[in-house]
């Protein structure tokens, strides 16, 4: 059995103008000890994907179908009381700003312990101890527990925040852009941590970022997110070697390349849809350079042009002959 | 663990204690206000309240002398013992009103700015009702009613003046439980309760602190005002009594000055020393008016 494996799942977004389908029949799986990278352009679902599996939406926003099976357990089908009972213990989050996500007036241990504290039955004194394992886990001094936020340093803040995602030695761990905000160094460092306490607690990983420069080294598959949909999802080296979605390709093409020629890249020409207003047919039709009458009328099916290489295009046949 | 815990929390208060010292506004009035509490705690060792009794008809409306340093009242009772019993009983009711306004006054701004929607909406018209309500009427209206003691004027001052706090404590609710790290704190399951003691307290509290030294000068006032009126406690004289008494036996026109200055003066000077604290205070917790 899977660890987590997610079907066909909805998740829509009731607003005042309409209905947003934020995430809209997205798949994938994920292994005991593996990490998946969510890549895509601001506002494609990475986000709400990750918010998904856990059931901590805004109240605009609900599953209307699909399957997050835990270890067999489907958790879309549980009320927020029993979803209690997983969060944290078995899925935890480090959440995008760590500068915000931490109470500047809370001793660091202290939030700590609250997160074992409100799961385990355990003293408040224990979670301290435990807190301070934990502390040193990643790699930081077990007396700065007494220490408030505004004592440490961005990355150090950052490295609490996966502390107290550790803290009740969950399955699985979803980063949601652990690192945006800090220095390539210490983006590197902070990575390089929860690579290694992946290995060392056989965990699965979840890395939402935008930033696709540094998913190759931690993630072992990557899901190509847009406008709400998997576009592409392969192993990291598949990925990057053979991309077959035009939307990939060009993805991969804004990043610069080391030995390559010294210029500005290309980007991607236009916008992501409107939510609001999606065109039938491929959502990514009306920027794609290869479109033709069948994409923009209809939605292309999703296909394994691979081993574990899936992907959602029209002209998959042309993309992989033409390289 | 606990001995840097220790070492930490004593850093803090020295480094406030020094803050303190060299503001010197709040030096005085800390001092000021000390000054008070330490002879109404230790009142009657001071000056015996026997001199409270009645005393013959020939003491009455003395003129400060060697034997009374103040003089004495229309009863024949030293000014000063009255001074001192009297400053017990001015800060006991100053203290414990405060305590109430800011406990009803927390308790609503939070509840209210956290939960929202109709609870917000049926607390914060109660607040907009006590806002506007003429307080000084309304404190004697319940003061007549609940009868004369000083309980009663506690719990009258305490429930007529916690809208202001409710409004600013609300204010500030909104705008912290917005902050990343309650949503954290949400996902982590935690209850209302927890997130709104654990959370949302600690953040606003230097607010909180602010408010209630300020409300106590506001609540020693009021209390003056009532006893004054002739509604305070007449077994346990406060200074407003004093000043009610002095009123009704026409010392002012007596010139009897010694009669009517005296707690005059004291309630003036506990209140402004009130006032000077909170301002530096506001000052001192505020990291933004730090000097550098």
């Amino acid at each position: 059995m899977k660890l987590l494996e997610v079907k066909n799942l909805k998740t829509y977004f009731n607003i005042s103008s309409g209905q947003v389908k934020a995430v809209d029949d997205v798949s994938f799986d994920l292994d005991y000890g593996e990490s998946l990278g969510l890549v895509g352009e601001s506002g494609c679902g990475k986000t709400t994907s990750a918010l998904s599996i856990v059931q901590l939406l805004p109240k605009e926003g609900k599953i209307y179908g699909g399957e997050i099976l835990l270890e067999g357990v489907n958790l879309a089908e549980l009320n927020d009381g029993e979803m209690q009972k997983y969060r944290w213990n078995d899925i935890s989050l480090v959440f995008q700003g760590a500068m915000n996500a931490l109470n500047p007036v809370m001793r660091i241990g202290d939030q700590i312990a609250e997160a074992i504290v409100l799961h385990q039955k355990v003293s408040m004194k224990e979670a301290l101890i435990k807190a301070g394992d934990i502390l040193e886990l990643v790699e930081m001094p077990r007396d700065r527990l007494m220490n408030y936020p505004h004592e440490f340093s961005g990355g150090m803040k950052q490295r609490v925040m996966i502390a107290m995602a550790l803290a009740c030695d969950p399955k699985i761990i979803i980063g949601d852009e652990p690192t945006t905000a800090l220095d390539v160094m210490v983006q590197a460092q902070i990575l390089n941590l929860i690579e290694k306490l992946r290995k060392e607690f056989n965990m699965g990983f979840i890395l939402i970022t935008h930033d696709l420069s540094i998913l190759t080294e931690t993630c072992d598959k990557i899901a190509i997110m847009y406008a709400g949909k998997i576009v592409e999802i392969a192993e990291s080296e598949e990925l990057f070697k053979k991309p077959v979605h035009p939307y990939t390709n060009k993805l991969i093409g804004c990043f610069p390349d080391m030995n390559g020629e010294r210029k500005l890249k290309e980007g991607i020409e236009g916008a992501p849809p409107n939510m609001l207003e999606l065109p039938s047919g491929c959502l990514f039709a009306p920027r794609c350079e290869f479109a033709s009458d069948i994409c923009h009328q209809s939605m292309p099916e999703t296909v394994e042009v691979g081993p574990n290489h899936y992907v959602a295009c029209h002209k998959w046949e042309e993309m992989i002959n033409g390289q | 663990m606990n001995s840097i815990k220790h070492e930490m929390r004593r850093r803090k208060i020295k480094e406030f204690g020094s803050s303190v010292y060299h503001n010197k506004t709040a030096l005085v009035g800390t001092i000021v206000l000390s000054f008070f509490v330490i002879v109404a705690i230790f009142g009657p060792m001071i000056i015996p309240f026997s001199t409270l009794d009645f005393g013959n008809p020939e003491d009455m409306l003395q003129a400060p002398n060697g034997e009374h340093w103040l003089g004495t009242d229309d009863m024949g009772r030293d000014i000063l013992a009255n001074l001192i019993s009297g400053a017990r009983v001015s800060l006991l009711i100053g203290f414990l009103a405060t305590l109430i306004s800011m406990g009803i006054g927390t308790l609503i701004g939070i509840s209210s700015g956290y939960f929202g929607k109709a609870i917000d909406n049926i607390l914060m018209r109660l607040t907009d009702f006590f806002l506007v309500i003429p307080w000084l009427p309304l404190m004697m209206v319940l003061a007549a009613i609940l009868g004369t003691s000083i309980w009663n004027i506690i719990f009258v001052i305490g429930i007529t003046s916690w809208a202001g706090t409710a409004r600013v404590v609300r204010a500030q609710t909104l705008s912290v439980k917005e902050r990343q790290f309650v949503e954290r704190t949400v996902s982590l399951g935690s209850g209302s309760f927890h997130i709104m003691s654990k959370h949302i307290l600690p953040n606003v509290f230097p607010l909180i602190f602010a408010n209630t030294v300020l409300i106590a000068a506001a609540a020693i006032l009021s209390e003056t005002t009532l006893s004054f009126l002739g509604l305070g406690d007449p077994t346990r004289a406060s200074w407003g009594m004093m000043l009610h008494y002095a009123f009704e036996s026409g010392a002012a026109s007596a010139n009897a000055y010694w009669y009517y200055l005296p707690p005059g003066i004291c309630v003036v000077l506990v209140v402004l020393s009130f006032a000077l604290m909170g301002y530096a205070f506001d000052e001192i917790m505020n990291p933004k008016f730090k000097e550098r």
